[in-house]
């Protein structure tokens, strides 16, 4: 609000016409205060207390302490998930646009696809452990289907939904769907004639995916799945309500830590979650990086 | 050819499978609350529960106010960028995109450390200022989805023009931004607002380390204390999610039939 105020104390026929020295910045002065105040003051506070020590002194002691077992196995796990969810969520949602695109399936098959897809990327957190427990927890509809039917009990093999594959499966429920969100528009732009143009000259079908078709997708395929990483990385509540704190991910020990200090140290706190920011920041760093490289042949 | 169509109905199939299946599962285990019958008795318990009326009520408001926030503050941004500073347009850009490089975690666990009690604004310290904080740090998760909803809304329409002609008949800023802009993109506002109401509805991580009376903590704590009501709490959940974005569909297929018909 307070922007009228201060566009509007200019005549308005004069502001567009001053050159060079102008007060125009003043119109995203608002926007600003909002973004330093509740997004970069709060991340710039805990990346300052991650080096500093209980003065205040300046000390890389809370970065060395990252590497202690306990916490290094907590962000470990939390790559792996992440990862594993990524390359699985990235791979299948890659066949289902490409069926979907170019498979000669019939256009509503394309259109209820992408509808779900944006409906289940954004089916998350809590409810979605629920889903999963009912489905593949002890009492689940699918494990005890399979025990009354099949008689093969998943558990029995080691299986346990509260644990590092149960968590990647139910993350698949949302990574499944953005990526399908993501790379159906890179896949449109994958011109026939191209395909055409490549067999005329005597390409196989395989030399086209190697030689064609694959280096124009690669930057939007890496960019997206660098997208899904950091997607699940920072994801808790989904991990939070099916596993409760039995799964040692980053995200839960640092719940944990702002919920009782459980590292006995606030400033090891503020590193653990600048950690966190690093990670995050990389892989979407690198994420926008692919995606400017992409749009090139993409148009 | 034919072929590679079998394939292609074959990945979908499997695909729905795993989508499916969840879904069914979840509905099957929601009614089975009474003993040797199906019922909706989990759905009774949970939507008579008073404690779901008041976080679910709680959290729409907020969710309200998220979108009433969020509007004001990325309407007359993106629009003053586009039309006046477009140099700035990377900077703001990458403002936008900050939520999505800082976890909802790391975010709460700085607005812990800022506004907390003993802090030089104590919103963590009063119910109305964490309503506050809650209904900000809101914003700031739907900013990268509303800010890009607006721009490609104002990209679609000639702003120049509309702001020069509102102009020369007179109209002072908020006219021009509330009555000539504004209403332009009103379906890329919607758009936004049903993602916004999506995202915060259950929303559980920053709620929760708030201690905010809101859905998203109580469903957590229903999840570990109940067995059929998280069922049937999920079931409602997704139909939240799908209405939402069933209308930005709807509002979205309304704007093309209108700008058809002219």
């Amino acid at each position: 609000m307070t922007q009228q105020a201060q566009t509007s104390t200019f005549p308005a026929g004069q502001v567009p016409r001053l050159p060079g020295m102008s007060f125009a910045w003043l119109g995203i002065v608002p926007f600003m205060i909002f973004a330093v105040m509740f997004l970069i003051a709060p991340a710039a506070i805990l990346v300052v207390g991650a080096f500093q020590d209980q003065t205040g002194a300046f000390t890389l002691e809370n970065i060395v302490n990252l590497f202690q077992p306990s916490i290094m196995s907590a962000y470990w796990i939390s790559i792996q998930v992440s990862t594993a969810s990524a390359l699985i969520g990235a791979l299948i949602g890659f066949f289902l646009a490409y069926a979907a695109v170019s498979g000669g399936l019939p256009q509503s098959v394309r259109a209820t696809l992408m509808t779900f897809s944006g409906v289940a990327s954004n089916f998350a957190g809590v409810p979605l452990a629920f889903a999963f427990l009912a489905t593949l927890g002890r009492t689940g509809l699918v494990t005890t289907l399979l025990v009354k039917y099949a008689g093969f009990n998943i558990y029995s093999t080691g299986f346990n939904l509260l644990s590092f594959w149960g968590l990647v499966i139910t993350y698949l429920y949302f990574q499944i769907p953005l990526m399908i969100l993501i790379i159906t528009p890179a896949l449109d732009g994958i011109k026939k004639d191209w395909a055409e143009a490549a067999s005329t000259l005597g390409a196989s079908r395989l030399e086209y995916w190697r030689y064609v078709a694959f280096p124009i997708l690669w930057p939007s395929l890496m960019g997206t799945m660098l997208l899904l990483f950091a997607n699940a990385f920072g994801a808790i509540a989904t991990a939070y309500a099916l596993t409760g704190s039995s799964l040692n991910i980053a995200p839960i020990l640092l719940y944990a830590q702002i919920r009782g200090d459980v590292l006995h140290n606030p400033h090891l706190g503020y590193a653990l979650a600048f950690g966190m920011i690093v990670i995050t920041g990389l892989s979407n760093g690198l994420y926008i990086w692919l995606r400017g490289r992409s749009e090139r042949w993409l148009r | 050819m034919k072929n590679s169509r079998l394939g292609s109905w074959l990945t979908i199939v499997l695909g729905a499978a795993y989508f499916l299946i969840p879904l069914i599962a979840t509905v099957e285990f929601s009614l089975r609350m009474k003993r040797g019958e199906y019922s909706l008795e989990a759905y009774r318990v949970v939507l008579t529960d008073p404690r779901f009326q008041a976080t679910f009520g709680y959290s729409t408001l907020i969710a309200l106010a998220t979108i009433v926030v969020g509007v004001l503050l990325v309407v007359p941004t993106a629009y003053w960028v586009q039309l006046r500073l477009p140099r700035w347009r990377p900077v703001v850009e990458f403002v936008t995109l900050l939520p999505l490089v800082i976890p909802p975690i790391v975010l709460v666990f700085g607005f812990l450390r800022l506004y907390n009690s003993s802090s030089w604004l104590p919103l963590t310290g009063s119910a109305r200022g964490t309503d506050v904080l809650l209904t900000l740090g809101y914003a700031t998760l739907a900013l990268p989805y509303m800010y890009r909803a607006v721009d490609t809304g104002l990209r679609a329409i000639d702003i120049r023009t509309l702001t020069q002609a509102a102009e020369s008949l007179g109209a002072s800023w908020p006219t021009i931004l509330f009555r000539v802009i504004l209403p332009n993109v009103r379906v890329a506002v919607l758009s936004g607002a049903f993602l916004t109401f999506a995202i915060v509805i259950g929303e559980f991580t920053i709620a929760s380390l708030l201690n905010a009376p809101a859905f998203g903590p109580y469903l957590q704590l229903i999840g570990a204390n109940r067995a059929y009501e998280p069922s049937a709490l999920a079931i409602i959940a997704f139909m939240i999610t799908w209405a939402c974005m069933g209308l930005i569909q709807v509002v979205g297929r309304g704007a093309n039939r209108y700008r058809a018909a002219r």
